[in-house]
C-alpha cells in the first residue's frame, strides 16, 4: 500500500519535531528515514503509526486519510528498536498475540492462527523455538521474533524503528541482508529509520535525509552519494571536506586566488569534494597546504592537509582530507597542490 | 604460603574481633527489640495450658473479632488493589499536570499519624459533622460501623500497592503497551494481557504488605469503631480491651493469630523476594 504524507508538522509541549513535511512513499517500497539524532526521524515513523498524533497535517494509506484512524485501526506491523517482546508469553504467543485479540467476527480459528505462527516461524528461521520465551533467545532471533510478529497480522504497512540498532556488527549484517530478501519475498512497503548511513544505502531502495525536522533530500543511494542536494547531506553522507570559497566570473577563488576549477553563479559559496575526487598538480591555480597526517587506507592513502588563509588572517587553518597515489611523493610536513575533479558548490544567499 | 594468605585482609572488611562485635551487637539488639517479644507472646499465650488457648478462640466476642478483621481486610485489600493499580498505571503511563502533587498525596497516609487518618472521617462523617446527620437520616451509619473501619483501613493502606507498582511500570515503559496497540489490541486487552501479567509479582507483594497492615491496624480503626464489643471490634482492638481487663492468657491467645499471620507474610514476602527480586521494584521507603 502506497503511503503519502501531507504536510506534516509535531510539536512536543511548543518544541518543534518536524516542519511542514511532505514524503511519498511507493507501494512495496523499502524506505530508510536516515539522520542524526534528533533529526525527527524516529517521530515521523511513529507518526506513520499512528504512535503520535501530528499537529498538523495528514497521513494517507492508499486513498484513505489514516491520520484520523487510531493506531489500532490503521494495520501496521511495528518492530521496536529493544523489540518490546511480552516477556511473560512464549514466542508462539508472542507472534499469536495479534491474531488472538481479534474480536471474534474477524480472529482466524485456533488451528489457522497455530498454522500461521508455524509458518512465519519457518519464514524468520526460528522453527522449533516456539516454546522458548524472549529471555532465552540472543538479540537477533528475538529481533526476527518481533518481526514475525508484526507480520502475523499482515500489516498493510511494515514500520521498523532502528531494527538493527542494538546489534553486534556481525549480526547486524547477517540481518539487513536477510531483511532485504524478506521484504523482496513478502513485497511490503516497508520503512525503517536509522542513523547508520552504511545500512540505509545499502538496503533501500530510496534514502530520506532528515535533519533538524525536515527533509533534506529524498532518492537513491546513487543520488544521495553523487549528487547531494544539500551542504548537510554532502558533509552527512560519506566523508568529504568543505572550503569558503569565492565565484568570480565563473571561476572559483580561495583566499582571492584562483584555485583551477571553474562553476556557474557569483559571489560567496561553499564547496565540497570528496577524498578520492582530486588530482594532485604542480600549476600554479590549485589548493595547497601542509600535510599533518598521511594513513594508509586500504588500497590508498589518505592525506590530511591544513590549507591556511592568506598572510594577515588569525582565523584557523582548514583541514581537508585527499586521497594520494601510493607512489606520491608525501612528506609530513611538506607542502602539496592539488585540485578537485568533481565537485559540488553551494552559494550563500 | 597459607599464613601469607590468612594475614591479607579484604580492604573493605573489618578484622575478626570488630566483625564479632558488630555481629553481636546486632544480634542482641534483634533479640531484645524483635525476638523476645514475638516469644513473649507465644509463651504468654500458652502459659495457662493450651486449654486456655483454645478457650480465648471459644468466644463469641473473639469469633466477631476474628470475622470482623477478615471482613475489613477483604474490602479494603481488594479496593485498593483497584486504586493502587489505577494510581501507579496514571502515574507510570502518562504525563499529565498535577502529576507530582498525585504522589505526594499518596504518600500522605505514611507520613499522617493513624490517629488522625481515623478522626478524619469522624470529623467528616460523624454526629457533628454536616454530612453525618444526612447520612443518618437515610439510614446509613458510617461511623462506629463497618463502612467507617473500611474507610479507615483503606486510608491508611493505600499506599502500599501503588508504592510498590509505581517504580515498577515506570521503568518498564511504555514500549511493550505500544506493541500490543499497534498489533490492534484494545485499551483493555493491553492492560490485561500485558501490563497487569508484567507487573504481577510485584503486585502480590503489594497486596501482601497491603493485607498484613489491614489486619493489623489500630490507631485508625479505633478511633472509628466505637469499641462495641462484638459488633466493631477488630482483632487489635479485641487484644486491647482483653488486655485491659488482665485477661493476658486470652489477648496474648488472640494476639499468636496476628503474630502468625505476619510470620506468614513475611515467609511469603521473603519467598517471593528471593524467586522474583529483580521484578519487584527496589528502593522501597517502608
Amino acid at each position: 500500500m502506497d503511503v503519502k504524507i501531507k504536510n506534516i508538522r509535531k510539536e512536543f509541549a511548543r518544541f518543534p519535531a518536524l516542519h511542514d513535511l511532505s514524503l511519498d512513499i511507493a507501494s512495496g517500497e523499502l524506505i530508510a528515514l536516515l539522520g542524526p539524532s534528533g533529526s525527527g526521524k524516529t517521530t515521523l515513523l511513529r507518526l506513520i503509526a499512528g504512535l503520535e498524533q501530528p499537529t498538523e497535517g495528514q497521513i494517507f494509506f492508499g486513498n484513505e486519510d489514516a491520520s484520523l484512524k487510531s493506531v489500532q485501526m490503521r494495520n501496521i506491523g511495528f518492530v521496536f528498536q529493544h523489540y518490546a517482546l511480552f516477556r511473560h508469553m512464549t514466542v508462539a504467543e508472542n507472534i499469536a498475540f495479534g491474531l488472538k485479540v481479534r474480536p471474534s467476527a474477524t480472529r482466524p480459528p485456533k488451528a489457522e492462527i497455530r498454522k500461521r505462527v508455524a509458518d512465519l516461524l519457518d519464514m524468520v528461521q526460528l522453527s522449533g523455538l516456539e516454546k522458548r520465551y524472549p529471555n532465552q533467545l540472543s538479540g537477533g532471533q528475538r529481533q526476527r521474533v518481533a518481526l514475525a510478529r508484526a507480520m502475523a497480522i499482515e500489516p498493510s504497512v511494515l514500520l521498523l524503528d532502528e531494527p538493527f540498532g542494538a546489534l553486534d556488527a556481525k549480526v547486524r549484517k547477517e540481518l539487513r541482508r536477510w531483511l532485504r530478501e524478506f521484504h523482496d519475498r513478502t513485497g511490503h512497503t516497508t520503512v525503517f529509520v536509522t542513523h547508520d548511513q552504511e545500512e540505509a544505502l545499502e538496503l533501500a531502495d530510496r534514502v530520506v535525509v532528515m535533519s533538524q525536522g525536515k527533509i533534506e533530500q529524498v532518492g537513491t543511494a546513487d543520488d544521495v552519494y553523487d549528487r547531494p542536494g544539500s551542504p548537510f547531506v554532502f558533509s552527512f553522507i560519506g566523508s568529504s571536506s568543505e572550503l569558503p570559497v569565492t565565484l568570480k566570473q565563473g571561476a572559483v577563488h580561495f583566499n582571492d586566488r584562483p584555485i583551477g576549477i571553474a562553476d556557474q553563479g557569483e559571489g560567496r559559496a561553499r564547496l565540497f569534494f570528496r577524498p578520492q575526487d582530486v588530482v594532485l598538480t604542480d600549476g600554479a591555480e590549485a589548493l595547497s597546504g601542509k600535510v599533518t597526517a598521511c594513513r594508509r587506507l586500504a588500497g590508498t592513502r589518505i592525506a590530511e592537509i591544513d590549507i591556511a588563509h592568506g598572510a594577515g588572517s588569525s582565523d584557523k587553518a582548514h583541514h581537508v582530507e585527499i586521497e594520494v597515489p601510493l607512489d606520491a611523493p608525501v612528506t609530513l610536513g611538506g607542502d602539496l597542490s592539488f585540485r578537485p575533479t568533481r565537485w559540488r558548490l553551494f552559494l550563500e544567499s | 604460603m597459607s599464613k601469607v594468605a590468612s594475614r591479607y585482609r579484604d580492604p573493605a572488611s573489618e578484622t575478626l574481633s570488630w566483625r564479632l562485635i558488630l555481629i553481636l551487637l546486632a544480634v542482641a539488639f534483634l533479640g531484645i527489640v524483635v525476638v523476645l517479644p514475638l516469644v513473649t507472646v507465644f509463651y504468654e499465650a500458652f502459659r495457662k495450658g493450651t486449654g486456655a488457648f483454645i478457650a480465648a478462640f471459644d468466644e463469641p466476642d473473639a469469633i466477631a473479632a476474628i470475622r470482623l478483621t477478615l471482613t475489613v481486610a477483604a474490602i479494603a485489600v481488594p479496593l485498593n488493589l483497584v486504586f493502587g493499580v489505577a494510581a501507579a498505571w496514571a502515574i507510570a503511563k502518562f504525563e499529565f499536570r498535577g502529576k507530582t502533587f498525585l504522589v505526594t498525596l499518596i504518600d500522605l497516609p505514611f507520613s499522617i499519624s493513624p490517629v488522625i487518618s481515623g478522626l478524619v472521617y469522624v470529623l467528616l462523617f460523624g454526629a457533628q459533622s454536616y454530612l453525618g446527620p444526612i447520612l443518618k437520616s437515610q439510614g446509613i451509619q458510617i461511623i462506629f460501623a463497618l463502612p467507617g473501619m473500611v474507610l479507615a483501613t483503606i486510608f491508611v493502606t493505600f499506599p502500599f500497592i501503588a508504592r510498590e507498582l509505581i517504580p515498577l511500570m515506570q521503568e518498564q515503559g511504555t514500549g511493550d503497551e505500544e506493541a500490543a496497540l499497534s498489533l490492534g489490541a484494545s485499551g483493555w486487552q493491553t492492560f490485561w494481557y500485558v501490563t497487569l501479567p508484567n507487573v504481577k509479582w510485584g503486585l502480590l507483594y503489594g497486596v501482601l504488605l497491603c493485607n498484613a497492615r489491614a489486619m493489623g491496624e489500630f490507631g485508625a480503626v479505633s478511633v472509628v469503631s466505637g469499641h462495641v464489643r462484638g459488633l466493631t471490634e477488630t482483632m487489635p482492638l479485641h487484644i486491647e480491651i482483653l488486655y485491659n481487663e488482665y485477661n493476658f492468657a486470652a489477648a496474648f491467645a488472640i494476639a499468636t493469630l496476628l503474630a502468625l499471620l505476619a510470620l506468614v507474610t513475611l515467609a511469603l514476602k521473603t519467598v517471593l523476594e528471593l524467586r522474583y527480586g529483580d521484578e519487584i521494584a527496589a528502593g522501597r521507603k517502608h
